[in-house]
């Protein structure tokens, strides 16, 4: 199925849950109604979306939100679906997915990591790259680098250079 | 053949332990550290815990051009960096639009399974190694070594190429490196026999793989493994066929598939002889794009600035190890907003917790290695 078909299926079984951004082949969900059109692209027979390929957390700045960009993809049926859902800044979260589909278990832990998405419901919601007392997300766009970690100086010392 | 221990509960009393193997350990490819919780010798869970080579990738390709992020992208998977190159060039071609000369996509086709029969060797032999087979290895690492010297010959680096550019490769192929393959495959062909009757049909390395840490497809899928891993389970899925891109649509080879010849389906003696059928279908790969490869200007495509327009794409490509995905946000300036690399082996290590449990901790490093790990794109 292409886009334009996957949408009609989804605005026939759960109306007024899903948005489009502009032209883009991609639907937007609400945080709150995304434990229902989560489960439902994975059960609905038409669907079947299996594999979720990626799960990205980004920050436009734009508008003081974060977003997750979750691709999904559909083995059985060989069609793919890109899912945003944009979350405010000041207290992000979105329900967690890992229990649908198990490879989101490790990346909404990078999601969280680098981005500070709490996602609700995660088994086991801790840092994975970065070491546990690491401070702050370094991925957002106000992030600012501190200047030691543990005594270590991070910030790149020059003037052995000059 | 291999089965599940079984320890009866009211006859021994046991106590859980905690193990830590790694971070430094020969059998984890790396610096990767894995919590097991054993029940005597016999794994109950493992959590591992990665990030001891996170070198910020994401991070710093936020501050980079689009075009200097292509050196980067070679140090996550240093066993294929060809792969990665090839990967980033193809995501950035679908974002901007950029048609690639036809000359380029042989070449790019030809690197990349020479790469792709590098980096198996490399499986392989490794492979090999955890499990007690040390001469193996070292046959694999010198038939890797001229694969090498092909590259480096190619563009005067060993590991880390920076070969494949946005829109293009950086130098033509050299005078001689057709002939050259040419010999290569032929000396190659009769080596991969070799490996069978050393390795492959062995019968004490079929003792210790066959049967072991059976991985099956539903949830190789639901995990989001990918590559050989997934195929061993006997999944007939490859990006090369199912959503071809480069020159692939006209080469003909097969997908080789996982289907229990030693035990079941999805073992890690299937998940090992898929990665050996893999270099023979590479090899024929190669064979019929040296016979095609049209002439062309390899430069003619690459642009002079690259400045994609705003958008976002989602690109995945068929690596050594399984896809790789590059989600870019780019807001039209000439560095991206966000660049995301969805890694193969960081998605194939997650299933090691489902599939090791129960199993022997010597059975763990043999399920480890069949995995096939590289440590830089887990951690990026």
């Amino acid at each position: 199925m292409d886009f334009a078909n996957i949408k009609k299926v989804l605005d026939v079984r759960c109306p007024d849950l899903i948005d489009t951004d502009g032209d883009r082949p991609s639907i937007m969900v609400k945080p709150e109604s995304w434990g229902i059109v989560s489960n439902l692209l994975k059960t609905d027979p038409d669907l079947t979306f299996d594999s979720l390929m990626c799960l990205s957390g980004f920050d436009l700045v734009e508008d003081d939100h974060l977003g997750v960009a979750y691709h999904f993809y559909s083995m059985d049926k060989r069609h793919d679906l890109e899912v945003i859902i944009r979350t405010p800044k000041e207290n992000p979260s979105i329900p967690s997915i890992a229990n649908i589909w198990r490879a989101a278990d490790w990346h909404e832990r990078e999601a969280y990591d680098m981005y500070g998405i709490i996602f609700e419901g995660h088994p086991d919601l801790k840092r994975i790259l970065l070491p546990d007392d690491w401070e702050g997300f370094p991925l957002r766009k106000d992030y600012v680098q501190a200047d030691t970690y543990q005594g270590i100086i991070i910030k790149k010392d020059k003037t052995y250079w000059k | 053949m291999s089965t599940k221990p079984h320890i009866d509960q009211s006859l021994v009393k046991t106590e859980e332990m905690v193990l830590n193997m790694g971070p430094q350990h020969p059998s984890t490819h790396g610096v990767l550290r894995l919590k097991i919780h054993t029940d005597g010798e016999v794994v109950s869970k493992i959590e591992p815990i990665i990030g001891y080579l996170h070198r910020c990738f994401e991070k710093h390709c936020e501050h980079l051009g689009y075009e200097q992020i292509v050196p980067f992208t070679d140090r996550c998977d240093y066993i294929a960096s060809m792969h990665m190159n090839h990967g980033y060039a193809l995501a950035m071609e679908r974002l901007m639009g950029i048609e690639v000369p036809p000359r380029v996509e042989y070449i790019r086709v030809i690197v990349g399974e020479l790469q792709r029969i590098a980096s198996h060797l490399v499986a392989l032999g490794t492979f090999g190694l955890d499990i007690g087979a040390i001469t193996p290895f070292t046959w694999m690492i010198r038939d890797r070594e001229r694969i090498l010297d092909l590259f480096e010959n190619l563009c005067g680096a060993r590991l880390l190429y920076n070969y494949i550019w946005v829109g293009g490769v950086s130098h033509d192929l050299p005078e001689k490196f057709i002939r050259r393959t040419k010999e290569f495959i032929d000396y190659f062909t009769p080596q991969m026999d070799e490996f069978d009757q050393l390795l492959t049909f062995n019968k004490i390395f079929i003792e210790r793989t066959a049967d072991v840490g059976i991985l099956p497809p539903d949830v190789a899928i639901n995990y989001g493994v990918t590559g050989p891993s997934l195929r061993g389970s006997g999944v007939k899925w490859d990006l090369r066929k199912d959503e071809a891109y480069s020159a692939y649509p006209e080469l003909e080879f097969d997908v080789p598939v996982g289907t229990g010849k030693m035990g079941s389906v999805g073992d890690c003696w299937d998940r090992y002889w898929v990665r050996m059928l893999e270099m023979r279908e590479s090899v024929r790969i190669i064979d019929q794009a040296l016979k095609s490869i049209p002439d062309g200007d390899v430069r003619a495509a690459v642009p002079k600035k690259v400045r994609p327009p705003k958008g976002s794409v989602y690109s995945r490509f068929e690596t050594a190890r399984g896809e790789i995905g590059y989600y870019i946000i780019s807001d039209g300036k000439n560095i991206p907003v966000r660049l995301k690399m969805r890694s193969p082996a960081f998605c194939n290590l997650s299933v090691i917790s489902e599939i090791a449990e129960g199993w022997m901790i010597s059975d763990l490093i043999a399920i480890l290695g069949s995995l096939d790990i590289v440590l830089g794109e887990i951690d990026r």
